[in-house]
Parts: C-alpha cells; structure tokens; sequence
C-alpha cells in the first residue's frame, strides 16, 4: 500500500513528513539505546529480506494482489524501535531508487507501515504473547499481530486519503480494511512460518525472548564452547 | 549472528530476489484496486515529483521485464544488507 504521489494533499503530505520525521527520530534514540553488536548483522539480513520479500506480490481475491510489509517480522525480531528503524529505510530506498511510493507520500507511508504498523503491531505483539505464554504464545501472538498491522496501516492510509480529499472515509475505509483484510492473511502465515522457524533454530535471535520460558538452546551452545575453550587452554 | 546466519540468511534473500521476483504477481496492489475501484487512481498519473533511476524496478533500456526484475531485486537486496548493516553500526556506536 505504498502511497504514490499526487494522492495526498498538501495538508496531509505536510503533516505526514512532519509526524514520521519526529516519530522516526524517537525510534532512532531508542534502537541506538538498545543496540547490541549481535543485532549489527541481523538488522542488515533482514533489511535485505524484507526488501527481497516486499517485491513479491501473491494473488489475493478479485484479481488483486498484496505482498509482506514486515513490520512485525523486523520488530519480533530486532524489537520495535530498531525494526521500524528497517521498514522505514526499506520505504526511503524503494521510493528514491524504484520510485515505489512517491516522495511527498514518504512520510505518509513512513508513518502507515514503519510507525504504525510496526510499533503497533509490536504492541499487539507484546500483550498477546504475554497471555498466552510459552513458543507457541510467541508465533501465535506474532501471526495475529502481523494481522493487524496490515489492517490498522490500511485504515490509517484510508484516513489520510479522506483527510485529502481524494475519497469519502465511508467508502475508502470499508474497501482498504476489506481487501487488506486478506493479505493481512498472508503477512500473518508468512510472519509465523518465519518466527517459527527460527524460534526452532536460533531462538537466541527473537527479541527479549529471555525469561519467557523458552529455552534459548543457541546461546547456551555458544556460551558453553566459549567456556569450553577457556577451560582447555587453563 | 554467526557467519553461517548471515550467509543463510542473505543467500534466502537473494533467492527471493532473483528467481522469485519475476514470478510475482502483477496484479493491482491493495490500494491501487482501491483508487481503480473507486475511481481516484488517475490522481497519481504524472504526478511524481522525482524520477527515480530504476522506476518500478524495470531497467531503462533492458527488454526482458523478467531479467529487469531480478537485477533490481538482486541489486537492491545486496544494497538493503549494507544499509541495514550500516545504519546498525551507527546505532550502536552513538549508543555506547
């Protein structure tokens, strides 16, 4: 749902740029606060995924199409202020280099899919996983989660083409939240496919998977060579 | 993230990229279906304000869209890594 340009007004496009510029600064403070040297080459792989991932568009109903945004993947993962962080640069670079969402609308989609759908969808994220508890908690939380960040980012660009002018709220939020409502479907499955895989593999690499109960079995292999080796050379 | 990591995870990437990419689907997007279905989709026409050099990932002068596909996708994966990577060094140098 990439915003091009021309379908904002200049009230909206303004106000956008102003609110994600702010909103991404935030981000920026924090994930600098959070960020450890382990998290350094993940946050690149998955700025390369979730670019590679954003250009595969799957068929949805009545001839339409969708791809993943990521936001919940990148926040699952590097936490939500470093992983808005990836979806905003994600967005800056496919609108300067592949003109894939216009310049004024930039701040907009910043603000739809790295802010809102990020930060939210984290929110969600957080409270589900919590509840629910345990590995199946978290991949559970992180499919319903990736959901709705598709959805709430779907109705806020809704809002801000009715904010412009360009359609009636009571028509374009209806249809947005209707056919994002599917490939929220497909962000959920792929989202859980991923999270799930790697909460198998590498739980070490889901953030503040401590203290959840879930055994975080590659941190304590490599903890253990290194003490390993240690008590070789002593 | 181990070595192994990042190649598996750049390697899935680059997967994607180059030999997925051009299978993607070209149907509408969500919010174009929408601007079609509810007649707005002609505000954008001609209305960008830059001219990005590789416009809809579809190489100025390179025929096949399948093959322009993959090279803007490959391209712009190896591109993402370095940014992603770049902007997390900076992140963590300003935090300590």
């Amino acid at each position: 749902m990439h915003i091009p340009d021309g379908f904002l007004s200049t009230t909206t496009w303004v106000s956008a740029w102003t609110v994600s510029a702010g909103g991404l600064g935030c981000c920026l403070r924090q994930a600098g606060r959070e960020m450890k040297d382990r998290m350094v080459p993940l946050m690149g792989v998955l700025s390369a995924f979730i670019f590679a991932a954003q250009m595969i568009n799957f068929p949805v109903m009545g001839g339409t199409s969708g791809h993943l945004l990521g936001g919940v993947l990148a926040a699952v993962l590097l936490g939500p202020w470093a992983g808005a962080v990836v979806i905003a640069c994600v967005l800056i670079f496919q609108c300067l280099v592949f003109q894939d969402g216009g310049l004024t609308a930039l701040g907009a989609n910043i603000l739809n899919m790295a802010l809102a759908g990020t930060l939210g969808g984290y929110l969600v994220y957080r409270v589900m996983k919590k509840l629910l508890g345990g590995r199946k908690g978290i991949v559970t939380a992180a499919v319903a989660a990736a959901w709705i960040s598709v959805v709430a980012a779907a109705s806020l660009c809704a809002a801000e083409l009715a904010l412009s002018g360009t359609s009636p709220l009571g028509l374009v939020l209806p249809a947005m939240v209707a056919v994002h409502a599917v490939i929220g479907i497909g962000e959920g499955m792929i989202t859980g496919l991923i999270v799930g895989f790697i909460l198998k593999t590498r739980p070490d690499l889901i953030y503040g998977v401590q203290g959840t109960g879930v055994r975080v079995q590659g941190e304590e292999q490599e903890y253990g060579k290194a003490e390993g080796g240690l008590d070789a050379k002593a | 993230m181990r070595k192994r990591d990042i190649v598996i995870g750049l390697a899935a990437s680059l997967v994607i990229a180059l030999l997925l990419s051009p299978l993607a689907s070209s149907w509408p997007d969500g919010l174009e279906k929408v601007a079609k279905d509810l007649g707005f989709i002609e505000k954008g026409e001609g209305a960008e304000v830059l001219k990005a050099p590789i416009p809809d990932y579809k190489f100025p002068g390179l025929d096949s869209e399948g093959f322009s596909t993959a090279l803007s996708g490959t391209i712009g994966t190896f591109a993402m890594f370095g940014i992603g990577f770049g902007v997390a060094r900076l992140l963590r140098r300003k935090g300590q």
